[in-house]
């Protein structure tokens, strides 16, 4: 077995050192009954990289690649190009074969590149700090609603009709159960501010999405003035970060804590995972944050350095009171992230998203001038949606089959909400004009 | 006349505030004390209850109300000096003040030679 | 023709080492500031077409501020990214045996096929019939996990070891509620040796935390189980092995107990490679566990994540599992995105978990096989044996007898030194080795727990084991003071962490230019 360099040869000998008749007096505490004395039936034996490749090959080979097709689907992961060197670079052996970096003076790559994207981080997001990454924007919507909880002593949080469905199950799921109540309010493509109406003494936050959803891009100010009124935090929540590159960010608008999906920047569609959360807030609340920080400091000889540090919020010394349960969060995914900004930098990023909305504004032109398609996002930055005289989700199928990748069905996201008009549609810098060309035409054939 | 906690606090009563605070000991144990979490004052706390907490950096240790209350002032120079509870645990760096509900709980609390007994049983 | 040779010799230099250099870099080591001192806003490592400046549809929305972001040209960006990567330790450098995190190769075939376009380019809400592989390969994941550990489902999508933790707690929960007991049963049971993100995990789902004691063995005080449970107990969670590295043996009594007092045992699934396709957790009794792909089948840690904690569940657990899940139609693989039954608790993330690490997991699993799966425990807990038994007579091993895939010492060895478990650790460092995990399991006093895993070859254990042999005994000798200073040849010297969290940094900001022209 090629991952195994213990010969048999070597194994007797250790055996014979530690003074063991054989492995099996290694196991002598699990009950014999859970013994299994050969391989597990119904599993394959171990095979050559040949093999391993041709078969694993072979499932790819049944997808339709997104590059395969012209491609516009959102929703929550979006397809940007990555440069070749982000791949090459979080593939050294240093930065991915390596631990969360408990050891600092052998890990200060680690370190120093979570320092610099805690500072992306907020720099993009007009907050003052972010941590070290979350799983991806869903569990960090949830940790935010958590932390808001913590920080007002109070036990709900309102979400907008416009924040991601699968973001609010999330949230549901992951904080009912320790005794928050989670209103999500009904569907609405405009609406952000309508959780303004809900602030009341127990409300810990309101959590609004900018771009939401449906693509829409909202002023979050004055939401964030009313919970702030109402002595509650105002919780911003994105899926596609390239955005801030033109768009005001949430922390210009008074947000207290921004949570949002990172994989637009440096990470790939990955058929949803592994993504990597983002996570800021103000810093007067950094100690009731959840997730890992790097901080600067010195060393013996009085060099700059870097560490973890405000440890003590953490599961591994907090245990029951800590402020989140997580441990591992998505550290190399957080390195792509912030080799892809680095390499963008602010003029870059700036002029990535002004592509993106341009390629977004000349499909919804193209799109919209096909009878029983209506534009029903009044706001977008590089996605928006639909309103379709046809079931959305049947539109896609008939598009599907004339080999357009046209989005992504409301219904699909939020089956109860009765909606299924709705077609969520995203561009980004990879569509050409061809590819805007086809989808028109694709959908005027299917709406005539 | 100062009396002493079973968790290491220490207080001192004027009239019918206390002013209360972490021991020599306890801040020796704990090593380098990196932050302390004030009470809001005006908030209730009961004797023995939690009232502030004490952060080294692997460590965060709870400390206690040695008597029942309400929060009158909260020493905020901790906040932005942690180290003053290091530096002087006895004195300056008081964490806060307690207006007390009931002075007779104070008979519970050990003064300093029953305090420096139990710290040998330690 | 010029007859001046250079010296072919080195010659014996007079001169003290060098103190400090001009550039701040030691040879190979470059000196590397910070991106936002190097870099500019306006360079840019990218090259992207120029806009067409048509009208915007942002309702006014624009970002006009500077954003302060810095760029960097490519080659300095794959300098920089170079020069902070020669600052880490890694596993492809050499053994890395930090306890519970099983630190192992990373195969590359496992990379290569996480890369391959029909996987890495599918977007997670494509029609399902354009990702047919896609839900295959998940459904052959799932197939492996449920067989390797004799369960009877499992829930793929938690993002992680933690999050796993979460899942399986959260489908208890559901299973109390089903059961009208949730608001009966609020208290979880989880042992003082446990990982911290078990009681924080409890925690999490409203349950309340009460602790077991260990026993002087190292293993669950069953007499103080059997005191602490009671008809409020929601259930138990218990890490087989546990991290003490090693196996409770009484493990189906302690189901046995739990069960019958109506409870639900949830095992830590963190030290499942000791035992991968040689024993199965089904037959021990276990209702719901996590599995770390991180750890046991070998995706990379990536300097702290991201990971997999996929959590498999008995018959009792299955049906409360979360969505979204991949079942296997007459013809097709169906993806099952919202919950029909009204049982499932819940969803765990916004898609379908980490497929880039099924992959690569998978890719490792039938590259092993169940023959080499059995072989990789068998070899780890070898391992992990041949060490504590070549260091049992100079440093002090917390519990007698073998252990399984980990080693775990006290740090008795070291009284009266002045020296911690802290000063072996960095002392490792300068010995060319990652440090082994330290202060955990907070049952054994200054715990050092060795992991060495299977991955190293006997002469790279006889290596490591001579040179801990004489750390240990420098530090009980007369010159162990000299630990107190390591490491000495690490890229920095040991940091103030004190410093860093009393006037936390967490950012870098622009610096003041008021007291730049000052200075």
């Amino acid at each position: 077995m090629r991952y195994l360099p213990l010969t048999d040869a070597d194994r007797r000998q250790m055996l014979a050192a530690i003074g063991a008749p054989g492995i099996d007096a290694l196991y002598a505490d699990v009950p014999a009954i859970a013994q299994l004395d050969g391989p597990i039936a119904g599993l394959p034996l171990h095979q050559g990289e040949m093999a391993v490749e041709a078969h694993l090959g072979a499932l790819a080979g049944r997808n339709l690649q997104a590059g395969s097709a012209p491609f516009f689907i959102g929703a929550g992961a979006y397809r940007h190009h990555v440069p070749a060197s982000v791949d090459h670079l979080i593939q050294r052996s240093e930065f991915l074969t390596t631990y969360t970096p408990y050891q600092p003076e052998i890990a200060q790559g680690t370190l120093q590149a979570l320092f610099e994207f805690q500072t992306q981080v907020a720099l993009l997001t007009g907050m003052e700090v972010a941590n070290a990454s979350m799983y991806d924007g869903s569990t960090a919507t949830a940790e935010a609603a958590l932390m808001a909880a913590r920080v007002t002593r109070r036990r709900k949080a309102v979400l907008s009709g416009g924040v991601h469905p699968h973001y609010a199950e999330t949230v549901r799921t992951m904080c009912e159960a320790g005794g928050l109540e989670i209103v999500v309010l009904p569907p609405a493509i405009d609406e952000e501010h309508g959780v303004a109406a809900h602030l009341d003494a127990d409300v810990a936050c309101v959590i609004v999405q900018s771009p939401n959803v449906f693509g829409t891009v909202s002023d979050l100010a004055p939401t964030a003035a009313a919970a702030h009124a109402s002595g509650a935090l105002c919780v911003a929540v994105f899926t596609e970060a390239v955005a801030f590159g033109l768009v005001t960010p949430p922390g210009a608008m008074g947000a207290d804590i921004v949570a949002g999906e990172g994989q637009s920047i440096g990470n790939g569609l990955n058929f949803g995972g592994p993504y990597v959360g983002l996570f800021a807030c103000r810093e007067q609340f950094v100690r009731q944050m959840p997730g890992r920080l790097a901080g600067e400091t010195t060393d013996a000889d009085g060099r700059r350095g870097f560490v973890l540090t405000l440890s003590t919020r953490e599961q591994h010394i907090r245990r029951e009171k800590a402020t989140s349960n997580i441990c591992t969060n998505s550290g190399l995914c957080s390195l792509a992230f912030s080799i892809h900004m680095t390499l963008l930098g602010e003029a870059g990023l700036r002029r990535l998203a002004v592509l993106n909305h341009e390629r977004a504004c000349d499909l919804a032109d193209a799109l919209c001038a096909i009878p029983g398609v209506r534009l029903a996002t009044p706001r977008f930055f590089n996605e928006f949606t639909l309103q379709v005289k046809r079931p959305a989700k049947e539109v896609l199928a008939c598009l599907t089959a004339k080999g357009v990748l046209g989005g992504v069905e409301y219904s699909r996201l939020a089956p109860a909400a009765g909606r299924d008009d709705l077609l969520i549609v995203a561009a980004t810098e990879r569509n050409t004009q061809e590819d805007i060309n086809a989808y028109a035409t694709a959908l005027r054939e299917v709406m005539a | 006349m100062r009396r002493f906690t079973k968790e290491h606090e220490w207080v001192d009563v004027e009239g019918d505030v206390a002013t209360v605070g972490i021991t020599a000991y306890a801040a020796e144990q704990l090593g380098d004390i990196v932050y302390v979490d004030l009470p809001k004052v005006g908030s209730a706390v009961t004797q023995m209850g939690p009232m502030a907490v004490v952060e080294s950096v692997k460590a965060a240790s709870d400390v206690y109300a040695p008597l029942t209350g309400e929060i009158v002032a909260a020493n905020e120079s901790l906040s932005s000096a942690p180290e003053k509870v290091n530096e002087t645990p006895e004195g300056e760096a008081w964490f806060a003040k307690i207006k007390l509900k009931a002075v007779g709980e104070l008979d519970a609390l050990m003064d300093a030679d029953a305090y420096n007994a139990f710290l040998k049983t330690l | 023709m010029n007859r001046v040779g250079r010296p072919t010799r080195p010659v014996v230099a007079e001169a003290q080492p060098l103190a400090a250099t001009t550039s701040g870099s030691r040879g190979l080591l470059q000196a590397e500031a910070l991106v936002f001192e190097i870099g500019d806003p306006e360079r840019c490592g990218v090259d992207l077409p120029q806009p067409s400046g048509r009208a915007h549809r942002l309702g006014g929305l624009e970002r006009t501020a500077p954003i302060g972001l810095a760029g960097l040209s490519e080659p300095e960006t794959m300098r920089h990214y170079v020069r902070l990567s020669q600052r880490n330790y890694a596993i492809d450098l050499g053994l890395f045996p930090l306890g519970s995190c099983t630190m192992k190769h990373n195969p590359r075939l496992n990379e290569k096929m996480a890369r391959l376009a029909g996987i890495a380019d599918i977007h997670p809400l494509q029609p399902v019939e354009t990702v047919q592989g896609a839900l295959a390969l998940m459904d052959e994941l799932a197939h492996w996990l449920i067989t390797l550990t004799g369960m009877q489902a499992v829930a793929l999508t938690p993002k992680a070891g933690a999050h796993g933790e979460l899942c399986g707690m959260l489908a208890i929960r559901r299973a109390l509620i089903a059961r009208g007991e949730v608001a009966v049963r609020r208290r979880v049971l989880v042992p003082e040796s446990a990982h911290g993100t078990n009681p924080a995990t409890a925690a999490q789902c409203g349950f309340t935390v009460d602790e077991i004691k260990a026993a002087p063995d190292g293993r669950v005080d069953l007499e103080d189980l059997k005191t602490k449970l009671g008809p409020d107990v929601a259930g138990i969670m218990l890490t087989n092995p546990n991290t003490c590295g090693l196996f409770e043996r009484d493990i189906r009594e302690i189901a046995d107990l739990v069960h019958a007092a109506g409870g639900y045992f949830y095992c830590d699934g963190a030290n499942y490679n000791a035992i991968v396709a040689r024993v199965r957790p089904g037959d021990l009794g276990i209702d719901a566990m996590h599995i770390n792909l991180h750890k046991t089948f070998s995706t990379p840690h990536g300097g702290g994540g991201p990971g997999a904690g996929p959590t498999v569940f008995s018959q009792a657990l299955a049906p409360f599992a979360p969505i979204p899940y991949v079942v296997r139609d007459a013809d097709a693989f169906v993806l099952v995105e919202h919950d029909e039954t009204g049982q499932a608790f819940g969803r765990m993330c916004a898609f379908h978990g980490q497929m880039g690490m099924y992959v690569r997991a998978l890719a490792y699993m039938l590259s092993h096989g169940a023959d080499g799966l059995r072989q990789a425990a068998e070899d780890a807990v070898l391992n992990a044996n041949y060490v504590l038994a070549g260091l049992s007579d100079v440093m002090t091993p917390a519990f007698p007898g073998f252990c399984m895939h980990e080693a775990l010492f006290s740090d008795a060895f070291l009284d009266g030194r002045g020296l911690s478990t802290l000063d072996i650790a960095k002392g490792m460092i300068d010995e060319g080795y990652h440090p082994m995990t330290m202060y955990f399991p907070l049952v054994v006093k200054g715990a050092m727990l060795i992991e060495p895993t299977e991955t190293e070859s006997k002469a790279e254990l006889d290596r490591f084991i001579e040179v801990m042999r004489a750390l240990a005994s420098r530090a009980t000798g007369p010159q162990g003071g000299e630990l107190k200073a390591s490491p000495h040849f690490a890229p920095v010297r040991r940091l103030d962490e004190t410093k860093a969290a009393r006037r936390p940094v967490l950012r870098w900001t622009p610096p003041d230019p008021v007291r730049a022209a000052a200075e």
